[in-house]
This record gives C-alpha cells, structure tokens and sequence, in this order.
C-alpha cells in the first residue's frame, strides 16, 4: 500500500520501512488531447488555480502545463514574505483573503508549507513616512486586518540590534503586522501540486507553449512542444513572461518584464524573528529556519528576461542592510539570482478575461506575487469557472487603464522600474 | 623514498613533516582552538596547523550534528568551519582551510553542544530513517498554532551554523572601480602563462588570485618545472610580471561574480591575514573590474567518493592531502588508504611515502591493468587493489580502519588514520555561468566543462578540463597573447617552461555503492555539510523529485555554504543513475555569484551609519547649528525644524512662537532646497505652455505664477512658482522632493518629445541661497537689506512680482514676492556663498521688527493654516480636481497630462477632494493618517470616506486643523464627519470646512 | 552593463536612470480623449515588452543629462546600439515632415 497522507504516523511508518512506499508527490502526467481548464503556467499561481478549480468546482477536466518544471519561476526564487498590509481598498480585501488562506493551508493541502506569522515590521524614519503608515494602518483595521504603530522604543525593544546610534536616517518607529511572515516557498509550488493531483489534475512538465490556437476568435487550445491541447477556456499564469505568452493571442499588455534579485546569506544562528523592512532604503529581511538572511532590495529598474542582474543593485541592497544592522558586515552573501517580474503600469495585478473569448489573463504581480499565491489562485478559478470576477478582486480589471481607475500603491505612475 | 622524508616528528607539532613551499618554519605563530593553545608558522592556514597537530575532528555537520574532518584544502571546504575572531569580528562559517594563520588567532568550532567532542543533537543520526530528505514537509502540521509555538521554535534553536557578531561591525571596508585590458582569473599555470603572454604584449593586466600566494596547483604538486621545483618558476614569472609596468598581480583577490559589459565583482580580503587592520587600513576591499577581455583559469575542484561514512573525520581529498604535504609541509596521518579512479590521485600514494606516512593501501576503482596503480603500489611498498572499492569506514571521530571490497567481492579490513580520496576533477567553471550559460558534460573526463561563455572570456587550464601541465601552460599562454591582440597588442609567445607529464586516465567513479537505492546501511553522504545521504537522493527521486533543480531544492544539496562545490557533480550521477539517465541529459542546476561567500559590510563599503547616503546642507546650515536648530531629514536634506529658544519646554512651544512671529512680525526660512531650474530660449514660454496645465504666455516679464505639473497619465507630480525674469529667461521652482525629477521630465519632453524647441536647461539649486521672508514686517526688514534704488512699495513691487535687484550694497540678487504662508512675504535668492552673510544680515536688520528664524514644521503649519498642498497631498495619487485644482486646468493648449486627466475614473465627482477639518471640540487633536468615516458609521471599510493628509496644531486657529480628502467634499462644507483612528484608539468628530484657514480673501498676502 | 554615452564614453549602469519602451510615440497635440483614446491608452500603458532586441530610453542623469535611446537585448543585457535621443527624435519628425 502507498504512503499518500502525510503526518508524523506515516513518516514513522515509511521511516521503518526504509522509505519506499512513498507515492509521487505529482504524476509525471503527459497531455491529453483536450480538457476543460487549460492554465499555463505551473507556477505557484498556476497550481493553486488548478487546486482550487478543482477543489471547488468539482468534475472538471484540468491541466497545468509548464515548459519547464513546476515552481521554477518566482515561486522558488522570491524572499519568502507573506503580508496583508496594503493600503489601497482595491488592494487591502484580496491580500487579506490571501492570509487568510495561507493561515489554513497545510491543513487543507496536508503539506508542511511551514507557514510562519513571526509578524512584518515596516520601519519608518521620518513624520511623512509614519504619516502614511498610519494612513495605512488605519485602513487595514478597517478592514479588519491585524496592524499595530510602534514608536523607536517598541521597536528598539523587538529589535536591539538595528543601528539606533548612528543612523543617517534613525529609526522612528515601524508599522507591524503580526500575522504576516514567511512561507517555505518551493513548498507552496510542491503543495499545491501535490493537492492538484490528487484531485486529478494532470501536471504536464516540459510541455513549452508555442501558440494559442484561435478559432473564429475564441481560444480553443493551446500548442505546446508536446503536441496541441485543446481547452474549453486558457487561462495564463505565466507571470515574468505575460506579454510573450498574451501575444501569442496578439495582445499587449501594461505590463514590463523587470528583474528582482534576492539574496541569502549564509546560515547563522537565528538571530532575526521577523521580517522587518528599512524604510529609508531598499532593503528587506527576514531570517528562514535553515538559519540563512533573506534579503532583498529595489527591481534593477530596465526591462529584461535574463533572470540575473547587476551590481548596482547588489551594493544599493547590502548598503541598507549595513546601514540598518551593522552587526551583519562580516555575515557572508552566498548566493544572489534574480527572477522576472511581470512590471505593471500601476504596480497592480491583473485577474481578468482578455479581449478574446475563452482566454483568461492572471499576470501583472510585480515583486508581490508570492504572498498573493493562494487568492491569486481561488480568484482565477473563480473567474475561471464562473466567468465574473470573484469579490475580493474585482479591481484587477484589465481596462482599469482605459478607465484610469489604476491602484497605484506608491503614486509612481505609468512607470513599472517605480512602483 | 627517503632523502628529506622523515617520520613526523614529535612535539609541539607531531605531524609537521618537512618544510612546505610556502611555510616559513623558522617563525611560530600561536593560535587557540576551542580554548586549546596551538602553534603554527607563517604560510600555514588554520586547517594546516590543526592538522600539523593531528586534529581532524573541527566540525559538525547540519542536521545530523556528525563528527566532521578537514576534507579539502581549499575555499570548496564543506566541514571544517568555525568561528573565527571573538566578540564584534566574531566570523562564523569561516573555512579553516582558507584562514591564514596569524599570530593570537581566535577560533571556535560551531553549531555543537556542549561540546565538539559530544554533541547532543548527534542523536539526529539515530533518527535518520525518520529524517530523510524533505520530512519536514511531512509533518509539524497538527495543530495549527503549534507550529509558531512549538515546532518552529524548537527547528531555529537547532538551526544555522555560526553565531553572527552580537555588535556592528568595527571594521571598515572600501570600493573601487578600475579598469584593463586582460583579466587574468587565477594563478596557476595557465593564468600564470596567460598574464606572462598578455603582459608581454603591453596590455594592461590585472591577475587576480583568490589565495594569499600565486601558483595555484603548482604549489601544491611535488612536480618540476624545467627540471627545478614548480614553485622556483612561479617566482620567476611573478619576478617577470612585477617587471612588466602595465601588469597588476592582486593576491587576496578573488574575482566572485561576472556581470554584464565586462565588469566583474572582485573581493581583495585586505587585511584578514592579520589579528586587526592597521589603523586607516579596510579590512576588504571590493573591487569592481571593469576588462575588456578576460581569461578564467580557476583550476578544478577535486569531487570526493559517495560511500558508505564518507564523512569520518580523516577522510580526504586526494589532492588535498597533496597540498598540506607538499605546500605545508604537513602529514596529515600515519597511515594512509588511497582510493582514487585517476592516475592523479596516486601522486597522493608517492607524495606520502616520501615523507614517511606509510600508505597501508591503495584502492583503485579502475580494473587490472588500467593506469599506474600497481607500478606506484610497488614503488610504495602498499598492498594495490584494482578493481576494488570502499565498502566502510569505522571510527566516529577518526578513521581508524577501513572496509576494502576487492575485484571479487572479498571484504579486507585495513587499519589507517587517514583516507585520501578522488573522484576526479570538476573544472571550476562558476565564472563562465554566471550569465546563464549552462555547462556541458564530457564523457571522456567525467565532468562539466564551459559551454557558451560570456562575451570576451575565454577558459584555459584545469577550468577547461586541460588537466596536462605542459598544455595548460601552452593553452593559457596562447590566450593571453590572443586576448592582448584582441586589445590591439600583438606580440610573440612568451618562452615556457618544460614540465613533466602526467597522466590522468579517469574511469567514472561516484559511487561505490550498489546501486543508489541500496545505500542502507551506513550513511553516504554526497553534500557533506547539509548532510544529503545517497538514500536522499533515491527517495527524492521516488518521490519525483527528478529534475536537478527539484532535486536540490527538496534536498538541499549543494545550498550550504560551499554550495555545492564538491557535491553537485556526484549528485548528479547519482540522481542520473537512479532516473536512468546519462548525466548529460540529467543536466545541472546553474551557479550563482558570488563564487564564494562575500561579507556584506565588503559590498556595503562605506555607506553605512551617518555615512549611508550624503548629505546635502543648506547655505545657512552653519548658521543654523549656531543658532541651536533642531535639524531633519528631508531626502538628503539637512533642514532646521525648529530653532528653540531659552526657557521654551517643548518643540510645540518653539513651533507655536515661531508661526506667531510670522502671523505678527516677520520670519525668515531657508528654502534653498527648492529644486530652481533656469529656463532659456525663444521657445521657453511654449515650453512652459506645454509642461504646466495652466497658461503661461501672457505672464509679464518681471512677475511669477502658480504652476501645477501633472504626469502623461493625468495625475498631479509637481508644483511651483516659475517667474519671467526676462523675455526668454524663467526661472523654476520645484518641490523639494522632485527636484531632480522634474528636470529629467523637463529634459525629456525637449530631448525627445519637442526637440525642435529653442529652449535650454540648468539646474541652479546649488547656485542660489533662497531665503523666504515671511510677516507683515518683511517689507519693513527687506528695505533694510536690498539697495535703496528698488522700490519695493505694493505698487511697485506687488504680489507675486520678481525681478533681479542688488542687495548689501551691490551685491547681485534675485527678488521675489511670494508667499508660501499667507503673510506678506518675498523670497530673496542670493549667490549661494552668501546665504549665511544674508541670513546674519536678516537678524541684524530685522532684530527691531522682532524677526526670528523659523523651521520647516512652522512652515508645515504656516501651510496647513492657508491650505497648500504640499507632499502628503501630492503623493501621487491624487489629480488636479482632487487638490481643488480642476479648474486650473487649460483647455485652449496641449499639455503633459491633459488627455489622460480626462479619464472618467480621474474625473468622478465622488472622487475624495481637499478639505479642511476642524475638531468639533477644541482640544480633540486631529492625526494625520487618521480615516474620515459618516458620523455614527460603524468602523468599516464600506463606509471609509477618505483621510487626513495633514494635520498641525494652529495657533493661529487655537486648535488642531488639518487638510485631508473626503469623497464628495467639496459638497460637504459644514458637515460633522468621524475621525478614525484606530491604531491610536480614537474617534473624534470634525467640522468639514475650506482648506483656507487663515485669510481666507487673501488680503494679507495683497497688503 | 555599461552604456557608451555618445558625448561622455563609456559608463556604468550606476550614472543612468532607465524609461522604457522607445518606440511608443505621443499622440498629436490636437487628439483628445473622446476622439483617441485607445492611441493615449497604448502610449501611456501598452508595451510590448519584447524578449529580445528592445529600443528603449535612458537618462544620462548623473554625466551630460542626455536621454538616449539604446538597443539592447533583454534576454542577454547585451547593447547594440547607443544614440542621443535627440537626433533621433529629430530624424523622426524630420521624416515626418
């Protein structure tokens, strides 16, 4: 008998059995000839689509196709950061559905996705910046989401190792929300996956999309390296590269492909037990369980799909950290990479149908997609099977542009390298 | 063997055998180690001279806590690392054996408890069936909430492997770019050869070497160059290189990332050789090497052998053992079992016997007859087994014996201490993947070599699978004189030395295991550090996990410290077995920069503490600080707050007077930090026409107007005064914050939207002191300071008039009157070295008018008071109509932002617009950030109306007022709303009212 | 990367602020929203964001304040080509003349 769920009695079980009754975490499933649901894109934003497609909406014919393997896009590369702290009302109802979802994950996909709420500390420096973060604050608490303002005493408290003596831009205080945190991120791709499967979904990997087959302008498949797949509806999640794979369809979208690097260090002993963010520099951090910094900073700012950037950036990321926790100069970088972001024009997403029938667009996440994996996917499966947008993302409308009804965070404009 | 060879000898150092290359044995150095006092020499590592002590055991390895040995001797070290230094240089994860020696060294080993020698988490191991690879995925599920609470605490306390200094960071670091012709990466004898041909050839040079001595492997071979020892000709090339003016031999420096256009990230580890840097000296310096062409010859990094306890501290690489013999001069056990599957790796045999270690075994996996295994065995006296293959090694905290499988399957246990191992050799290719290259796996020599390289490298050497010396010499040699020629210098080959040839006769050896899966008994690890067994790799592949890149994640293989240096390759032929693939088709996961782990107070420099960004000061900063200002960040912006006086209790206080002085006297505030932009040319007034909505062209000369900038997509981005002061001559202000913004946007719509426009930009920012003089005594005090031939009466010199005058007596100057507060007020610019002098002069002059200086938060409340909107209100997201502007909005002209300001969510009227609030009790206080909810609504976001923006106590008022954006607003004067603020926990009530609080008719600001 | 300032040589990345997309144009002065709107919304918003060679405007901020218009590949950052915006811009409405 295969081992299929997980918990502490099987792997005692599978452990005295010298592991070998363990089943595939996901079928190596080869493309049928047509299914209901077609989502390219075996991301994490493609594999929670198909979960709860199929979770929800049950008796459905449902394939991921991914031209590589599964999770190796942002889901495996981003810096772990779950949050619901936004500030706009467009934004602030779907990242807290998100949360909210991420709290009962592991139970509902029986996979340690070690979802952590060690609280999202945003530091800022200045009365402008504690300004806008009460602003912020006081929106979240509107809409029910946990948040807390901390003057430099609490926050010297949480965090006595952040440089309150010489600092060029010092510590004001910090907006907080505890139940943000991180996600083992390769986990969520694999967990969902694995849930997919189990529900019958087929995860076709190395299956590459060439084309989107069109007839009498409704999408009716998609032709991959592995043959065409016919579909009832196509819904793309191929977020970094949405405008190659929507022009395939012959659209274009407000959207630029920017590269993110992210950073980790060496492991140490845990010391950091949040995340917390500078606010008078590019720089985020947080510390994972293997005992690594994760860290990161601001996009390198020009278009590009070579998933690696620039020292610029590089120095830009570890000058904030320096200039925020001198105790880590002599913590060692071990590795840095970059991944593709799907840049927006208001540095907000997209669920939306497209211009052609039956083809669905879940794209523009900028370097936020991560936290947004779970929504991102119960709202495209909703839009998907039921052809209207679900409640919480109503404003990720593809014509909010026409329209200027943008959800623009940061103020920055039609200019993606800002937001 | 015999000569110079001598049985290690006792005392102090019971291993040190012979001088090494590169010891200086006639100096001791004395260190400690976990508390133990030890002596070694200059030239040793720490890994050298724990080993010249017969220590092995310096680690603990990830999850399982195993005992763990030196296993190499250099920079790919997996286990022996410790904590280096003490108190705020405490260095964790620092490999031993890459820390040069010095004298009052400090380490610790890490991540063990109590102790090195018993460990309490070694009991992981017992659980090992249970702790496989991924198992966390599996379970800590139940309940929910334990997992913060319980589970989690409990993995971070085991977690991470060295303690992060508990202080900043005493140390310093630098940057710096240069640039060259040829990047030499590595000093072996293919670097060596290419910097000796490019050099030759004129070309400017920099050779970088990551070790603390050039050589590379020349070093660390027992081998001969034209008849002498190697390391006599590495002297002589360094000799010829240090001759040659236009080559640069960095040491220390290890060249860690390749970037785009030809910029490579290089770490020079400055002063890390020594207890503490000299006084002014960085302790790293990071380079950033800008070449135009560039040859890698990094050399090859020996893969060990999964078996079973590959891990027993004395087991080595082969080639490792090699270097501390020959380099160190240091045996690093008595008796030694070779197991090798090259002919390289029998050197390891001939340089051991040489020194006295007795070599009680040589394994070789290739069968009878291949290579020269039997003819070493003999000349070392050692029992050969061909054929044959490590089944065990026993002894938890050193090898005491090992378990040989012969060619017929016979089981011979052999007694030894040491255990010198190769795989083979993997090219270090890191370098050549960086940009995405994915490297191709040759057969012949069992490893990956560079495939598609970066534009303008090269490999040459052992980092092209070039494992000959004679060729690499040859190889690098041509390189360099075919890099230099690529520059534009050509010469002829330098002359090379002869070296002897060795052969390498590699059969693939991974594994000796039975097949991956049956790695039962006993554990063979692949990634030493994070403890990936043989049995990982088989169950990630049974679970699926059979891509590389799925393979490492749900592993963890080769993401420790090392990443993977000495584990991926095996790894690889271990998945590729199990998924029934060649290696080739397997594939591998790429290498990502840094090479090696950079510290990231190196990468940071200087920019760290008050020294993070510059600071840009005010002209009359001095003069500020001598008054006692209270100084704040505004950008880069230094600018005074408040400037308290004697007697005053709190800042609100000092604000309150200062708003007073204005409203009553005359004030004067340093707004030099305004962005000014000088606008030139015939077509400037056009210009103009097109970058502001409003109108521009019938503005006189000699007056200035209100100008409201919104972005192409119909938002508000920037607003100021611009003034005529001659037919084609402007000049600009800008906020603060967009200054430089605006200047960019200004050069782009000439540069490429109208660059027909005769017009012409400067930024004068720097150029003028800008003080505004606000009161109804600022005329008063301004005649007292501008030259008697300007009239400055109302008539002549009226609201928002501005022209050129001369002050002090000559002195040019630029007048304007504008008000920013509401008052009477002007704003007087002069050259820049002269805004403290004007500043000095405003007090002298004015002292009977009672002026007195004022900061930015009295003119955050001057603004609040008249209702401007400054950055909490032009934050981007609001429009023209939303700050009460709409109407400013040309509709005979084109301007930037016209079209997309008509878009109908931009121009809703629900839209949330600028009002004024007023608490409805005096002493309610009004915080910006704080939500505007319909009185009575319960406290959701259905009902959230809008913000507060910004918000102040007015004296003026003689009560807290603030601007924010309430949807419908302006329809809304008179209205009581709700003011949330549930962070603070309050709720007050607010009169809706105009944002003017103060003159609402505008006649002071006329008077 | 470097870029080859066609006034000040070669420099890094770090003296150049980045825009995007070269090749969009601004409507004319005389369209408006009722009559245009799709050609406003395509300029201000629409990209197409090519994996490959891409025309696209940097500013030369921190040396001659020149914007430029560079042909780069965005799949590998290598640059093909670096011009002045202006004589661009002027070959542009020269044409268009």
């Amino acid at each position: 008998m295969p081992t299929d769920r997980y918990s502490l009695f099987s792997l005692l079980r599978e452990g005295l059995r010298g592991n070998t009754g363990w089943k595939a975490a996901w079928r190596k499933a080869a493309p049928a000839p047509a299914y209901d649901y077609v989502i390219v894109g075996g991301g994490g934003h493609g594999l929670a689509t198909a979960y709860y497609l199929a979770r929800r909406y049950g008796g459905l014919r449902i394939a991921v196709v991914e031209k590589g393997w599964i999770g190796g896009g942002n889901v495996g590369r981003n810096t772990t950061i779950v949050r619901s702290n936004y500030l706009l009302p467009g934004n602030e109802p779907f990242y807290e559905c998100s949360m909210k979802l991420w709290e009962g994950l592991e139970q509902d996909i029986n996979y340690n996705a070690m979802v952590s709420q060690r609280g999202v500390l945003n530091l800022f420096h200045n009365d402008a910046q504690r300004n806008a973060y009460i602003r912020r604050g006081n929106g979240m608490r509107l809409h029910g989401v946990d948040a807390e303002l901390l003057d430099a005493t609490a926050v010297r408290e949480k965090l006595p190792f952040l440089n309150f003596d010489d600092a060029r831009f010092p510590i004001r205080g910090g907006l907080l929300q505890p139940r943000g945190g991180t996600v083992r991120h390769d986990a969520v791709a694999w967990g969902y996956a694995r849930a997919a499967d189990r529900l019958g979904v087929d995860i076709i990997e190395n299956c590459e999309v060439t084309g989107i087959r069109i007839e009498r302008g409704r999408a009716v498949g998609v032709e991959t390296s592995r043959g065409f797949v016919g579909a009832g509806k196509v819904g793309l999640a191929c977020a970094g590269n949405s405008s190659r794979v929507a022009a395939m369809a012959g659209l274009r979208l407000p959207i630029e492909s920017h590269v993110l690097q992210a950073f980790v260090s060496e492991g140490l002993k845990p010391f950091i037990d949040c995340v917390v963010t500078f606010g008078a520099g590019h720089f985020y951090i947080s510390q994972s369980d293997k005992g690594g910094l994760v860290f990161g900073g601001d996009i390198d700012g020009y278009n590009s799909y070579a998933q690696r950037g620039n020292l610029p950036v590089i120095e830009d990321v570890c000058e904030g950290g320096m200039a925020l926790m001198p105790r880590i100069g002599r913590v060692r970088l071990l590795r840095h990479w970059g991944g593709l972001m799907d840049m927006s024009m208001d540095g907000s997403p997209i669920i939306d149908r497209t211009p052609v029938d039956g083809l669905y667009l879940n794209a523009g996440w900028c370097y936020g997609g991560f936290k947004a994996t779970p929504a991102s996917g119960l709202c495209f499966a909703h839009l998907l099977a039921r052809d209207e947008p679900h409640p919480v993302a109503t404003a990720y409308r593809l014509d909010r542009f026409a329209r200027g009804a943008v959800i623009d965070e940061k103020g920055m404009g039609a200019q993606p390298n800002l937001h | 063997m015999s000569g110079a060879a001598s049985h290690p000898k006792a005392g102090a150092q019971p291993m040190r055998v012979a001088n090494g290359n590169a010891v200086d044995t006639s100096r001791t150095l004395h260190f400690t180690f976990d508390g133990r006092r030890l002596s070694g020499h200059p030239g040793d590592t720490l890994a050298s001279a724990l080993l010249a002590h017969g220590i092995h055991l310096a680690g603990r390895s990830f999850k399982y806590h195993r005992p763990r040995g030196i296993l190499s001797a250099g920079p790919e070290e997996p286990n022996a690392l410790v904590e280096l230094r003490d108190g705020a240089r405490r260095e964790p994860n620092t490999r031993a054996t890459v820390a040069e020696l010095f004298d009052g060294l400090v380490a610790r080993s890490q991540n063990r408890w109590p102790s090195l020698a018993f460990d309490a988490l070694g009991m992981n191991g017992l659980l090992s069936s249970v702790l496989g690879a991924g198992f966390y995925y599996k379970t800590f599920m139940w309940p929910a909430s334990f997992w913060e609470k319980v589970y989690e605490p409990a993995i971070r306390r085991a977690a991470g492997l060295g303690r992060a200094a508990d202080e900043a960071d005493p140390d310093h670091y630098e940057k710096a770019t240069t640039f060259c012709d040829v990047l030499v990466v590595g000093s072996g004898p293919a670097g060596l050869a290419a910097a000796l041909a490019a050099g030759r050839a004129g070309a400017r040079v920099i050779l970088c070497e990551e070790d603390s001595l050039p050589g590379g492997r020349l070093r660390a071979e027992h081998m001969t160059l034209d008849g002498a020892p190697a390391a006599d000709w590495v002297a002589k090339a360094c000799q010829a290189l240090a001759a040659m003016p236009e080559v640069t031999v960095m040491t220390r420096a290890c060249v860690f990332g390749t970037y785009d256009g030809g910029t490579y990230g290089v770490l020079e580890r400055v002063a890390d050789h020594k207890p503490v840097p000299a006084e002014g000296e960085a302790r790293q310096r990071l380079w950033r090497i800008v070449a135009r062409r560039c040859v890698v010859a990094t050399g090859a990094i020996e893969r060990p052998v999964v078996f079973p306890n590959n891990d027993r501290p004395g087991v080595m690489l082969a080639g490792a053992v090699r270097t501390y013999v020959n380099r160190f001069g240091v045996a690093p056990g008595r008796r030694a079992v070779v197991y090798t599957c090259n002919d390289d790796g029998l050197r390891t045999a001939r340089d051991l016997a040489r020194v006295g270690v007795k070599v009680a075994a040589i394994v070789d996996s290739r069968p009878e007859g291949t290579g020269a295994g039997a003819q070493v065995a003999r000349d070392c006296g050692a029992p050969f087994f061909a054929g044959a293959s490590l089944a065990d090694v026993y002894g938890s905290k050193g090898v005491k014996s090992v378990l040989v499988r012969d060619h017929a399957g016979q089981a011979h246990n052999i007694a030894c201490d040491l255990v010198a191992m190769s795989g083979g050799w993997s090219p270090n290719i890191a370098l050549t993947t960086h940009q995405g290259a994915r490297p191709d796996y040759r057969e012949d020599i069992c490893a990956f070599v560079p495939s598609a390289l970066p534009p303008g490298m090269v490999v040459v050497g052992a980092a092209a699978g070039v494992f000959d010396t004679a060729e690499a010499l040859g190889q690098g040699a041509q390189a360099g004189q075919a890099a230099a020629a690529l520059c534009g210098f050509e010469t002829a080959l330098p002359d090379l030395p002869r070296a002897e040839p060795a052969s390498y006769g590699i059969q693939a050896l991974f594994h000796a295991l039975k097949g991956v899966a049956a790695a039962k008994k006993g554990k063979a690890f692949v990634d030493f550090q994070n403890d990936v067994t043989a049995r990982d790799i088989g169950l990630a592949a049974h679970e699926g996990f059979v891509s590389v890149e799925h393979l490492k994640r749900y592993t963890t293989l080769g993401m420790a410290t090392d990443q993977g240096k000495t584990s991926n390759v095996n790894a690889l032929a271990l998945l590729a077995e199990v998924s029934e693939r060649s290696i080739a088709q397997t594939g591998t996961t790429l290498i990502r920069p840094p090479t090696q782990p950079v510290a990231i107070g190196a990468l940071a420099g200087a920019h760290r503490g008050p020294h993070f960004k510059p600071e840009r000061l005010p002209p009359t900063h001095q003069w500020a600080m001598a008054q006692g200002a209270v100084f704040t960040a505004n950008g880069l912006w230094q600018r005074a707050q408040w400037y308290p006086r004697a007697g005053e209790q709190t800042w609100q206080e000092t604000v309150n007077r200062e708003v007073r002085t204005v409203r009553e006297a005359v004030g004067f505030c340093d707004v030099t930090t305004l962005g000014k932009i000088d606008i030139q040319g015939p077509d400037a007034a056009e210009f103009l026409e097109r970058v502001y909505v409003n109108a521009w062209k019938k503005l006189p000369v000699g007056r200035a107007r209100y100008g409201l900038m919104l972005r192409e997509d119909g938002f508000a981005y920037d607003d100021g005064t611009t003034a005529r002061l001659g037919e084609n001559h402007y000049v600009m202000t800008t906020t603060t914050a967009n200054a430089g913004g605006v200047m960019a946007h200004l050069e782009f719509c000439h540069q490429w939207l109208w660059p027909e426009m005769d017009v012409q930009f400067i930024s004068v920012t720097d150029e003028w002191a800008q003080i505004a003089v606000a009161g109804p005594k600022s005329r008063d005090v301004l005649r007292q300071i501008v030259d008697p031939e300007y009239d400055l009466s109302n008539e002549a010199f009226g609201y928002m008039a501005a022209r050129s005058v001369t002050v002090c007596g000559g002195q040019e100057a630029r007048l304007f009157r504008l008000s920013f507060s509401g008052e009477l007020a002007y704003e007087l610019a002069v050259p820049a070295r002269y805004g403290a002098a004007l500043a000095e002069r405003l007090m002298q002059m004015g002292a009977p008018y009672g002026i007195a200086p004022y900061g930015t938060e009295a003119l955050g409340v001057l603004r609040i008071e008249k209702g401007h909107p400054a950055g909490p209100e032009l934050n981007g997201q609001t429009t023209a109509h939303d700050l009460g502007m709409g109407r400013m909005l040309s509709t005979r002209k084109d301007f930037i932002g016209r079209v997309m300001a008509q878009r109908p969510a931009l121009t809703d009227p629900a839209r949330p617009t600028l009002v004024g609030l007023q608490p409805l009790c005096a002493t309610d206080t009004l915080a910006a950030g704080a939500h505007l909810l319909p009185q009575g609504a319960l406290a959701t976001a259905a009902a959230d109306q809008g913000w507060i923006s910004s918000a102040a106590w007015s004296p003026t008022v003689g009560s807290w007022i603030a601007l924010g954006f309430l949807a419908n607003g302006a329809t809304r004067l008179g209205e009581v709303v709700a003011v949330h603020n549930p962070l603070a926990g309050t709720v007050v009530n607010a009169r809706v009212v105009s944002p003017v609080f103060v003159d609402p008719e505008g006649e002071r600001l006329h008077g | 990367m470097r870029l080859t300032c066609p006034f000040c040589g070669s420099r890094g990345l770090e003296e150049f602020t980045y825009r995007g997309d070269a090749l969009v144009r601004r409507p004319a002065a005389d369209t408006s929203l009722q009559t245009d709107a799709q050609a406003w919304t395509d300029y201000v918003y629409l990209r197409d964001n090519p994996a490959g060679l891409h025309s696209e405007l940097w500013y030369h901020g921190v040396g001659c304040r020149s914007w430029l218009v560079v042909t780069r590949d965005t799949r590998t950052h290598r640059v093909d080509d670096v011009r002045a915006a202006s004589a661009v811009a002027a070959e542009r409405s020269g044409g268009a003349a």
